[in-house]
């Protein structure tokens, strides 16, 4: 079975680090978008099985990027976990509303976060 | 006009009357009463000038 | 040769002289060619002012004191100064309002009342029935006198002839009936008596013509002229005094003053003067001939008395022959028969004048405001319903004047023989001064109120019937001398002729001076003490405002009801008869352009208010108000109905100009406060989005060392390189969250005042040059060029160091941020100003954008947030600096550069408070430091 692929989305390069870092040690293939724009044009080239997205990013925030994602004609499949330094409920809801399948606030738990993408990605 | 009100105050009251309150006479006629009918007649000619000139 | 018969044929014939300049005078204007139309005549129609107390009392008056019947004429000609402003104001009031007497016009100021008219008429017809008996007595007792010729014998007391023998009262009768005839004619009042008007200004070329031939006749026919008179005067040590009255008389110049005053009042109250100068005015532009001609007249009417006085004492030195009396009696003891005819038929001319004027314009008044408004108010008399009221109106007027001649024959009876003419005069002339409060305070002050006026007039009245009414009565033998000598019930200090303990005046100046407190003093106090009602408050502003247009039938607006054109007409034709009513109405048709009566016409307000005005010419307008009252229904206004209207209509200019002001003062507060609203919502969104933001900021850096503490605490496998390299990145992210920590911290002391600050002089070069060299690794990280201009020394300040490295790795660090990402280039420079170091700090970067200047340096902002959608900072930085700089005293600034980018700049004063020398010997100090 070929490994799942991860995107990740944000723009805090300490960050990144560390989840490229965790999800690489979990067996998912990893690639990163720095920005929002860059993200969408990562979903098209990488395809991949799920994308964790930050929020708050220079030039296309979260919320946007989930919205167009799940516009596309094959939106339903990719999955979509939020992961934010906002943690007011209004955010959480506005981000689920939007589609998100998961709303991880920062910071997390390395375990958990793993955990909950394994289950979305029906691994184990 | 109200200047003129008020210079007749002036030329028809106490101090200056006093000043004319003398026995002496102008002409043969006495100060006080040649006094009066001069600034009395200046007066009226002052405010034919004035209303006349108003238009 | 002069018999009795001669003297009354003369007489008579004068009289129809006169009732037949009337009556052409009348055609005249009945064929609309008017007579009277000119200002000459105006001008001598005033000279009525001149009665027989000028014709014979003047000469009675200098024969005591010299000068000291001069103010008489010479108040007038002081007040005449200010007719151009009072008249003049009276005479537009009255012609807008149809006012046709002295009572109607206070009636008509203080709201059309009826009991103010009324109050007004009964001072008047007391104050002036003095008056009238003065001319009885001249005209009688000069007759008398004539009769006697060539003797010169003194008349008889009077009250040793039974009135039947006594020719005052068959002068009397004779008068009332020559009045009749001249006024009562027409009813029309508010129209002229042109016919009366005329003959008036004849009689008074008569008079004047008559005294000054008497004049001409003693200082020249008799004497060598004036030097020769005043020389015998001189000589004589009982005429001398004459010459310089003055000496050594205390009172004596108050007296004149008082005098002065009161005739002042008296031309413009006595009831004939005010009914010539106003009511008969035809043209406002009559007024400024009368002006200076008028008190011409009265100069040279007054020239001869001095010499004629002095001639009579000089020739009747024995003191047998009444001074008064020296200007027939000269003529007549140099046998002079024509002189001394034309000097009685002068003397009649006076004295006809004076009573046919005053009493037609006091039948006027009794008629309008004493008895019409009491009978209209009687409804058993039915009289509002009644079809024709003219023969009424005139009736009333006919008697009114045959009343008002017989009571001056009783008082002539009664106290006549006490006084001289001109005190007789003098007390008429105190009581009409009364008006002067009421009428002068109503046409320039609006807050008068009628009970104002009222007050006054009761108050004033009471002194004057009190000092000067009573006394006359006493000294006469009516009442007690006890009353004058000791006062009523032995009091004293209410002795009549000396109120108060006040003494050393003469009676007149003494009356008025009490009764003109009492007067003004209850027409300020009540009128202040007081509100006005509508109606008052209406006429106060078209009375005190009437030089400011209203718009065409201004005063109708204050009126609110329904009527019917034909009730309207039935009342008016009531009062003037159809014709007239006829008139009125076709008058007011064409104006408004309908055929009436073929046309309906329109009872609107404004045709009821004309109407109401024109029946205020017949009847008064305190009397119409309750005709026109009886004819329609009217809905009362409320005062602030009518107030409101009255600021509509005639301060519109002052009231919407203020309108406007406030106007715009609310367009500049709503503005203010919806800025103030935006300013506080934004801040609002800054504060919530500040939570959010630190809340972020808090936690990146924690997510990251949570993340890499995870990993490893749970991954021993992990190499030396990357353990090192995540340990490094945790030391990295606690740095940036102490750093987030302390400003947070940092901020709430600033905001709280609480902080402590290190003040010591500071070389702010070192400052920029120490900061710039922390910063130079960042600079050569991100290849940025950084160009600097500082000076080679700058004074030092007094200052908190480790602040402004805070500031200026502030401004530095947001340069970094926001300079051109590749080429970035940073510019430093440092100068010296006026009084303060100025630094500043310019990128290349984007900029600040336009209208995001002031919010930068506000809690929270964020830049960045506008520019990436990512903020960039906790957006604390700028605020942080901005309160630094301005605790210093300085400022905190930024403005875009031309060519792109930002400059933040921030100044600190040389010396705070300091005068500018200490500066600059602060610099010279610190520069050799």
């Amino acid at each position: 079975m070929a490994k799942k692929k991860v995107l990740i989305v944000d723009d805090e390069p300490n960050i990144v680090t560390a989840l490229e870092y965790l999800l690489a040690r979990s067996g998912y293939e990893v690639a990163v978008a720095e920005d929002g724009e860059a993200a969408l044009a990562a979903v098209e080239r990488e395809r991949p099985d799920l994308v964790l997205l930050d929020i708050m990013m220079p030039r296309l925030n979260g919320y946007e990027v989930c919205r167009r994602l799940r516009e596309r004609p094959d939106g339903g499949a990719i999955k979509i976990v939020i992961l934010s330094a906002k943690g007011r409920d209004v955010d959480v809801t506005k981000g689920l509303s939007l589609g998100a399948d998961l709303y991880v606030t920062k910071p997390f738990s390395s375990t958990e976060l793993i955990a909950r993408i394994g289950a979305l990605l029906g691994d184990r | 006009m109200i200047a003129l009100c008020m210079l007749g105050c002036v030329l028809f009251n106490f101090p200056v009357l006093a000043l004319f309150n003398v026995p002496a006479t102008l002409f043969g006629v006495p100060l006080l009463y040649a006094y009066i009918f001069l600034a009395w007649g200046l007066l009226i000619a002052l405010m034919a000038w004035v209303i006349e000139r108003r238009d | 040769m002069l018999r009795g018969w001669v003297i009354v044929v003369v007489s008579f014939a004068y009289l129809g002289l006169l009732f037949a300049i009337a009556y052409y005078a009348d055609k005249r204007a009945d064929q609309g060619r008017s007579l009277i139309a000119n200002p000459y005549v105006y001008a001598l129609s005033l000279a009525v002012y001149a009665t027989a107390w000028t014709f014979y009392g003047s000469v009675g008056r200098a024969a005591v004191d010299g000068v000291g019947f001069l103010p008489i004429y010479i108040g007038p000609t002081l007040m005449i100064a200010l007719w151009w402003i009072v008249v003049r104001k009276m005479l537009r009031i009255t012609k807008e309002n149809r006012i046709t007497s002295l009572a109607d016009f206070v009636a008509a100021r203080y709201g059309k009342s009826a009991l103010l008219g009324g109050v007004v008429t009964v001072i008047v017809v007391i104050g002036i029935v003095p008056y009238i008996s003065l001319q009885l007595k001249a005209i009688s007792s000069t007759f008398t006198i004539l009769l006697q010729y060539p003797e010169i014998v003194m008349p008889a007391k009077v009250g040793a002839v039974p009135p039947l023998q006594d020719t005052a009262l068959w002068v009397a009768i004779i008068l009332a009936a020559f009045t009749i005839l001249f006024g009562t004619r027409h009813l029309y009042s508010a129209e002229h008596h042109e016919g009366m008007v005329a003959a008036i200004a004849f009689e008074s070329l008569v008079k004047l013509l008559a005294f000054l031939a008497v004049g001409v006749f003693v200082t020249f026919g008799i004497y060598d002229g004036f030097g020769d008179i005043f020389a015998r005067a001189a000589a004589d040590p009982k005429l001398a005094p004459l010459l310089t009255p003055f000496e050594g008389v205390a009172g004596s110049y108050a007296s004149w003053v008082w005098l002065t005053v009161l005739s002042m009042l008296a031309i413009l109250f006595l009831p004939r003067q005010f009914q010539m100068t106003v009511i008969e005015n035809t043209d406002e532009r009559h007024l400024a001939k009368a002006i200076w001609l008028f008190p011409l007249y009265m100069l040279a009417i007054n020239l001869f008395v001095l010499p004629i006085a002095i001639g009579g004492r000089l020739h009747f030195p024995d003191g047998t022959v009444d001074a008064d009396t020296f200007v027939l009696t000269i003529p007549m003891a140099e046998r002079q028969e024509l002189l001394a005819l034309l000097v009685f038929i002068g003397g009649l001319s006076a004295a006809t004048g004076m009573v046919i004027v005053e009493t037609i314009a006091l039948s006027t008044m009794v008629c309008n405001d004493l008895v019409m408004p009491v009978l209209l108010r009687l409804r058993a008399l039915r009289l509002a319903e009644r079809a024709d009221l003219t023969g009424l109106l005139l009736g009333i007027r006919r008697w009114a004047i045959v009343l008002v001649i017989l009571l001056g024959y009783l008082y002539f009876r009664i106290a006549g023989e006490a006084y001289a003419l001109v005190s007789i005069g003098l007390i008429s002339f105190a009581a009409v001064a009364q008006f002067a409060p009421a009428a002068l305070g109503g046409i320039f002050w609006k807050g008068g109120t009628r009970r104002g006026a009222l007050a006054g007039l009761l108050a004033g009245f009471a002194v004057w019937f009190y000092t000067l009414l009573l006394p006359a009565f006493a000294r006469s033998g009516w009442l007690p001398v006890s009353l004058l000598e000791e006062g009523p019930f032995g009091l004293a200090l209410l002795k009549p002729l000396a109120l108060f303990g006040l003494t050393g005046l003469d009676q007149i100046t003494h009356a008025m001076l009490w009764s003109m407190i009492a007067n003004v003093g209850a027409y300020v106090g009540v009128s202040l003490a007081g509100t006005q009602s509508a109606e008052e408050h209406r006429q106060a502003s078209l009375f005190v405002d009437v030089f400011r247009r209203l718009p065409e039938g201004g005063g109708a607006r204050f009126w609110r009801g329904t009527a019917s054109a034909q009730d309207l007409h039935n009342v008016l034709a009531r009062f003037v008869g159809a014709e007239a009513a006829d008139a009125a109405f076709r008058a007011y048709a064409a104006r408004k352009g309908v055929r009436w009566p073929d046309e309906p016409l329109a009872a609107d307000a404004e045709f009821v208010h004309y109407v109401e005005t024109v029946l205020a010419g017949a009847i008064g307008a305190a009397s119409a108000r309750i005709m026109v009252g009886s004819a329609v229904k009217e809905e009362a206004l409320t005062l602030e109905e009518v107030r409101q209207i009255l600021d509509e209509a005639s301060q519109v200019v002052i009231y919407s100009h203020r309108l406007e002001q406030k106007s715009r003062e609310l367009e500049k507060a709503t503005a203010e406060l919806r800025a103030a609203n935006e300013r506080l919502k934004e801040l609002d969104r800054l504060k919530d989005d500040f939570l959010s933001t630190v809340t972020h900021e808090l936690r990146t850096p924690l997510t990251s060392i949570r993340a890499f503490s995870e990993i490893l605490h749970q991954d021993p496998k992990v190499d030396l390189a990357q353990r090192r390299k995540f340990l490094g990145i945790i030391a990295k992210e606690t740095e940036r969250l102490t750093r987030l920590i302390n400003q947070v911290l940092d901020l709430a002391k600033i905001e709280s005042g609480r902080a402590d600050w290190h003040e010591s002089d500071v070389d702010l070069r070192e400052v920029v040059s120490d900061t710039l060299t922390a910063m130079g690794q960042v600079f050569q990280d991100k290849n940025i060029r950084v160009e600097t201009r500082l000076p080679e020394v700058v004074p030092r300040v007094r200052a908190d160091l480790d602040r402004l490295i805070q500031v200026m790795l502030n401004l530095l660090s947001n340069a970094v941020k926001f300079c051109h990402p590749t080429e970035g280039r940073i510019e430093v420079a440092l100068a010296v100003e006026d009084a303060a170091l100025r630094v500043e700090v310019c990128d290349n970067g984007p900029g600040v954008r336009p209208g995001d200047e002031r919010i930068i340096f506000d809690k929270f902002a964020q830049a960045g947030d506008a520019l990436t959608g990512k903020p960039q900072g906790s957006g604390l930085g700028l605020y942080i600096s901005r309160h630094i700089v301005e605790h210093h005293g300085g400022r905190l600034g930024v403005r875009n550069r031309p060519g792109g980018g930002a400059c933040f700049w921030f100044t600190l004063p040389l010396a705070r408070g300091a005068p500018l020398a200490e500066v600059t010997h602060g610099e010279e100090e610190s520069a050799h430091r």
